[in-house]
């Protein structure tokens, strides 16, 4: 009988998605070995039908730009028993967060026009300044030992070997 | 036959976030809307005031998946602002480090987010754990690949994502050239699971035709995705400075992401790789030539999965000039050129693994960046993705309502979108539809 996996969820918000190519990087070592311990419920960059249902750990990447984007991670945070933010982005806003530093001056008519006809929220901001974050890979992309260590860490808070 | 709305909240197994909306009424497509969702970083903005120094490993940051494109197409921008000329050391170990990003960023789209499609099942994670299955065969082949590609650019560049050995005029640290002799051996490995690869999506009979316009860079010498002037269908040649000319930005007022037609007869065009191997596969690599022949007969195709196709065949000629240069370099000890800032315009551009990239940069007399530009090939491909959308929803509308879905994603993924790219950038002459 097949033991208990790890319910895991890989999102991606605002960034350049560095911290996913690298995480599919990953899988060329650890595919076999992780397919055996890990659930992958909710990865959008590998499968179409996700749930998020049940969420052990959710690791998320990138920065909250927008009302939706938070209404997002809000609704990943009630489903998920521990959230990990994900790159520098998710850990500090930046630089995806470049737009907050921007003076009057230079937000010109066309960022004008982008902010006003998307759901553009007023800041950039980081994963934690919006939801509880239990855990953070920092680095642009994410530091890949650290990224092990904290998944090994799950692993065995869920008594999953 | 279908009335009322078909939606795609979220196309999967492609880099960024899109979606789809059709509404259909009497049998036939009243509206479709390819929509590209990712928040826009505004970059080019950012980049304004920095040091030219700084601007390519801050401009990398627009993509994970292709940041080594983006990397060297501002390296080169700001070294055309500056006059810089490069040594031959360096363009070799540039072009090296290209394939690397070519092989792992085309095998990640071919293996991971294609061959489900190939093998009908949702996901990669869905391929039995049984050695004697195709799927696991390719699956187990692709890290091979994409791990060779990774490494080629960690031992060249640094790391495979966000490079730091390169900047303008060269490099910052030159590769350990000991480590040279694994990555032969291991290139020479893949080389007939590569091989496997092609003949999978060359099997792989899947079409989708219309009459696109190609445009892509050609140098006339090898097949090159760094050096070169973009042509397109209709033989008419520019430079790469001329490019922002040859076409024009077009808001498209539901997506996050400009589109872009030709300046001229304001038609969609495609870029990527099936423009490359319909215009430049004569300037294959010898043993690619000899080795993909068959395959290479259905070039040049206007048939969107032959991008696939493409991209596989791209592979084997990155394993093929790799191996050429590595067998062949002797790395010199070489410092970056460097010179006084002046003040200029410098234009780059590059054969993205998704197709042209063009960076412009704005320097003045201090070093300092005054103005940025950045055209990237996912923007270039969205209104040919509608089409082809449209085109196949109106011929198949009669079809189930999931299967057209699944469909629509396929042939979206045929044009491996990144659209954490398309959402940056901001052009002078834009026009609303």
């Amino acid at each position: 009988m097949e033991g208990k996996k790890l319910s895991i969820g890989w999102f991606s918000f605002t960034c350049c998605e560095d911290s996913t190519i690298l995480f599919t990087e990953l899988l060329n070592e650890h595919f076999d070995e992780w397919k055996k311990v890990i659930d992958f419920r909710h990865v959008k960059a590998l499968k179409t039908k996700n749930s998020l249902e049940n969420l052990d750990v959710a690791f998320i990447e990138g920065a909250v730009s927008s009302k939706k984007q938070e209404d997002g991670v809000k609704k990943i945070r009630q489903n998920a028993k521990y959230v990990v933010a994900i790159g520098s982005c998710a850990c500090t806003g930046m630089p995806s967060g470049s737009r907050n530093e921007f003076a009057k001056s230079e937000i010109n008519e066309k960022i004008e026009w982008y902010m006003k006809h998307f759901d553009y929220s007023d800041k950039v901001r980081k994963l934690e300044d919006v939801i509880k974050v239990d855990d953070r890979v920092n680095g642009c992309p994410m530091n890949v030992p650290v990224f092990m260590n904290i998944l090994d860490k799950y692993l065995k808070r869920f008594s999953i070997s | 036959m279908h009335n009322g709305d078909i939606t795609i909240d979220n196309i999967t197994k492609v880099e960024g976030t899109a979606g789809l909306e059709v509404k259909v009424g009497n049998g036939t497509v009243k509206d479709l809307k390819f929509i590209i969702k990712d928040y826009r970083r505004f970059y080019t903005e950012a980049v304004k005031g920095k040091p030219f120094i700084a601007a390519p490993s801050f401009l990398s940051r627009i993509c994970g998946t292709c940041s080594v494109a983006h990397l060297f197409a501002a390296i080169e921008a700001i070294e055309k602002s500056q006059g810089i000329k490069n040594t031959e050391q360096t363009m070799l170990l540039r072009r090296l480090a290209y394939n690397g990003l070519m092989i792992r960023d085309h095998a990640l789209h071919l293996y991971f987010f294609i061959l489900p499609d190939v093998l009908n099942i949702d996901s990669i994670l869905d391929i039995p754990e049984d050695r004697d299955n195709l799927g696991h065969t390719l699956l187990h082949d692709s890290f091979d690949i994409k791990k060779i590609g990774s490494d080629i650019t960690n031992v060249v560049i640094g790391a495979a994502i966000h490079a730091p050995f390169p900047t303008p005029g060269g490099f910052l640290q030159l590769p350990d050239s000991s480590k040279f002799p694994d990555l032969i051996s291991r290139l020479e490995k893949i080389r007939p699971q590569v091989l496997r690869g092609i003949e999978t999506f060359f099997t792989w009979d899947k079409s989708l035709k219309r009459n696109s316009d190609y445009l892509c860079l050609r140098n006339d010498k090898d097949y090159n995705f760094i050096e070169g002037s973009i042509i397109n269908s209709q033989g008419k040649r520019v430079p790469e400075e001329k490019f922002h000319d040859f076409m024009k930005s077009v808001v498209i007022p539901y997506s996050q992401a400009e589109g872009y037609v030709f300046s001229d007869v304001y038609e969609d065009y495609l870029v990527g790789a099936l423009a490359r191997m319909n215009f430049n596969k004569d300037l294959l690599n010898k043993r690619t030539k000899k080795d993909a022949e068959k395959y290479l007969e259905i070039f040049p195709s206007n048939n969107i999965y032959h991008n696939n196709l493409a991209q596989a065949i791209e592979i084997l000629q990155c394993v093929e000039d790799s191996l050429d240069i590595l067998k062949n370099i002797e790395i010199k000890s070489e410092t970056p050129i460097r010179k006084p800032p002046q003040a200029g315009i410098g234009v780059g551009v590059v054969e993205a693994p998704r197709g042209i990239l063009y960076h412009k940069a704005q320097i003045n007399d201090k070093g300092i960046i005054e103005d940025y530009d950045v055209i990237v090939p996912t923007s270039q491909n969205q209104i040919n993705i509608e089409n082809d959308l449209k085109k196949y929803f109106n011929e198949n509308i009669e079809k189930d309502k999931d299967v057209l879905r699944l469909e629509a994603e396929k042939i979206i993924r045929a044009y491996d979108p990144c659209m954490s790219c398309a959402t940056n950038f901001l052009k002078i002459n834009w026009t609303l539809l």
